[in-house]
Parts: C-alpha cells; structure tokens; sequence
C-alpha cells in the first residue's frame, strides 16, 4: 500500500492561517492502514488544530468526513453533499488522493495534511518499509521476490556493490543490503542459477523517468 | 490569577489506580477536588483523542493512571498508555497548549496514599502553569459543542 506520514502541525498550522472553516478529510485506503489519514488520525488532527488556534484566538471549525477512498469519483459524493459550506479541503490521503480532489473539486483549494511517501508493507505494527518503487517492468521471478530496483540503494541489477558488509548497506548500517537479500533467497530456494542470467541495462522509460503514466483497459470502458 | 481552580482530568484504570483511588477515600486521606475522575478498564484503553478532547473540553489538566509497569491486569495496557500519554504531550506542546499540563502516573491499588499525593501534585502543577491557554480569548465550550452537533451552544463556562 501506499505509506504517508502526517505533516508537522506547525506546517498545517501555516496552510490554513487565512481560513476560519475547512473540512479535514480522511480517506479509509491505504493511509488508514499506516495510521497517517484515517477517521482516528482525522479526529486527532482536527481536536490538535482546534487547540491550536483557540490558543492564538483564532478559532476554525472543522468538519472531519473520512471517505472510502479519494481516488474514485463515485466515493467522492459525500464530500461534495458538505463541500459548499467550507473554503477549503485539508486532505489526509495521499498524493494521488489530495490531487483528484483537486481535479473534482474545482472551487476548492486541497491542502496536503500528509507526505506521501513509498508503496511498501507493514513488518510489525508501527513499522512500514518500503518494498516497490512501481518502474513499470518487474524482474521479480529472477531475483527470489527481492526488489532490486526498491531494496537496492543504488538500484543495481547484477549483484551487490563493494559496499556490502555483513549483510547490511553502506548508507545506513540498519539497512539490508538488497542484494544479500536476494542471493539469501535464492539460495533458499535452490535457485542461484538465475544470478547467472545478466540483466541488460535498464529501460527506465516504463518508470516515472518516462513520465506521467497511464494504463488503460478498452474492455473495461464504458 | 489568585482564585484560579484548575480542571484537571484523571483517566484511571480500573483495577489500580481507580482502586487506589477508593482506598483513598476509605482512608479518609484528603485531595483536592479539583480531580475529576474517568473509570476505564484499562489504561490501554486510553486514545489520543481522548486525551486532546479533554483539553477542548476546558480540562486545564490531565493526567492517566494505570497499574504499576509490568502489573497492568490486560499485561501491556500500561505500556501502550504511556506511548500515547508521549505522542499526546508532544501535539499538547506542538498545539501551544504544553506538554506539562499531561502526565502518566502508575500505582497499585494498595496505593491510596500514593493517588492523593498525584491528585495533590497535578493540582499544584496546574495552578501554578494557569488556566489552559485556550480560555484567554473565547468561550470555548461554545466551540466544542459547535463542532459536535453541528450548532452554536452556550454552555456554562467552567469557573476560572
């Protein structure tokens, strides 16, 4: 899923100084599953900014909606039943979220509530790492299910670089050298042979370095 | 101000800090009264919400009490109450409001004296920082009702 973590206040604080009303508005995806924009994360931001302008005597009123999901136009409706009355929408969902309000809402600046961050995966309560990088063309069937594009710091497609050391990667010793992961692996599966096969420079023309993507299904439109 | 009679809010569990609380009063040992008491099952059960919607509410303070760490009847309640009580301080302080006005206390339920002298302690520690900083410009339960139901109340504004 996608991983976003909660702008500081301060920031949001600074977003929304010239408005006196504004909906903060959740989305129940991937954002609630990292705990960043769900209807717990919108109540505690919403109570945090209230305190906060009570406290400058600038009071804001807030009506705290979480949707479905803000990246479908049809779970957009209750948003727009309540739009009318407020300025301005504080969006907790992530990037391509906060972005298609803004598309659909076209009287209405959306401010982000959130960075969004990776796609990645929960490892324990609490903790998200990053897993996909989404470059369009997927090498997993020969690296055991390691990413090497992700989990690589340098994205190297051929084995690990001189700065692989005891398993872990040069840049922070807390990271996992991704090729360690993926020889571990396929050693585990008894499939080393497949670190014989070269992968040949990468295409990055199918990742964001091709820019803006779309995928379409002719079958599926209307 | 000289007369100020801080609110302060005290989220005790059940099985020991509620209790200790009782034992206080089978004692006879005298608190201020300025401690409003909220029984729950657990310190666990504790949110961050809660905790900042008792500030909106005009609390000046609060404070969580749970069973002394590594006694908490559900076993880990406690732990998670004092990751929350932590992450609630550092919004209290981003918010204007300070850190200081919440805490996390732990004790037994044999602990009655131990409940007076916390009930004493966050009562002192409140008047001295003052009302809550959301009183100086408006009447905030007027705020807090209007976000909840959807219209303006005037409520009875809290002595100060």
């Amino acid at each position: 899923m996608i991983i976003a973590e909660g702008k500081p206040i301060k920031d949001i604080l600074v977003m929304i100084e010239t408005y006196d009303k504004i909906i903060v508005a959740g989305c129940k995806g991937c954002v609630t599953v990292c705990s960043t924009g769900g209807e717990k994360e919108v109540g505690i931001l919403s109570s945090a900014l209230r305190l906060a302008r009570q406290t400058r005597g600038k009071p804001l009123e807030i009506k705290e909606i979480t949707l479905e999901r803000q990246c479908d136009t049809e779970y957009l409706e209750p948003l727009r039943e309540v739009a009318g009355d407020f300025p301005a929408v504080l969006s907790l969902a992530c990037g391509a979220g906060i972005q298609f309000l803004a598309e659909k809402f076209r009287k209405h600046p959306i401010l982000p509530g959130v960075d969004t961050q990776f796609i990645g995966v929960t490892e324990e309560q609490g903790v998200w790492t990053e897993r996909c990088q989404a470059c369009g063309n997927c090498v997993l069937d020969r690296t055991g299910g390691i990413c090497p594009v992700a989990r690589c710091s340098k994205s190297l497609f051929n084995g690990p670089c001189g700065g692989s050391k005891e398993g872990k990667c040069e840049i922070d010793s807390k990271v996992d050298c991704g090729w360690q992961l993926i020889y571990d692996r396929l050693k585990e599966l008894g499939q080393l042979e497949k670190l014989e096969i070269i992968m040949p420079v990468k295409d990055w023309s199918t990742s964001r370095d091709g820019g803006p993507r779309k995928r379409v299904r002719e079958d599926l439109k209307i | 101000m000289e007369n100020f009679e801080p609110i302060i809010i005290a989220f005790c569990c059940h099985f020991c800090a509620y209790t200790a609380a009782d034992l206080a009063g089978t004692m006879r040992l005298q608190y201020p009264s300025n401690v409003r008491i909220i029984r729950i099952p657990c310190t666990g059960k504790v949110d961050v919400r809660h905790l900042l919607q008792a500030f909106e509410k005009g609390a000046d303070g609060a404070y969580v009490a749970g069973c002394l760490e590594g006694d908490c009847h559900y076993l880990k309640g406690n732990f998670r109450a004092k990751k929350r009580v932590a992450l609630a301080k550092r919004i209290l302080e981003d918010t204007g409001i300070g850190a200081d006005r919440l805490e996390m206390f732990n004790m037994s339920a044999a602990m009655g004296p131990k409940f007076a002298e916390v009930a004493r302690e966050m009562t002192e520690r409140i008047r001295k920082l003052g009302p809550s900083p959301i009183k100086k410009f408006a009447k905030h339960t007027a705020h807090v009702a209007q976000h909840r139901e959807g219209q303006t109340a005037e409520g009875p504004t809290p002595k100060v």
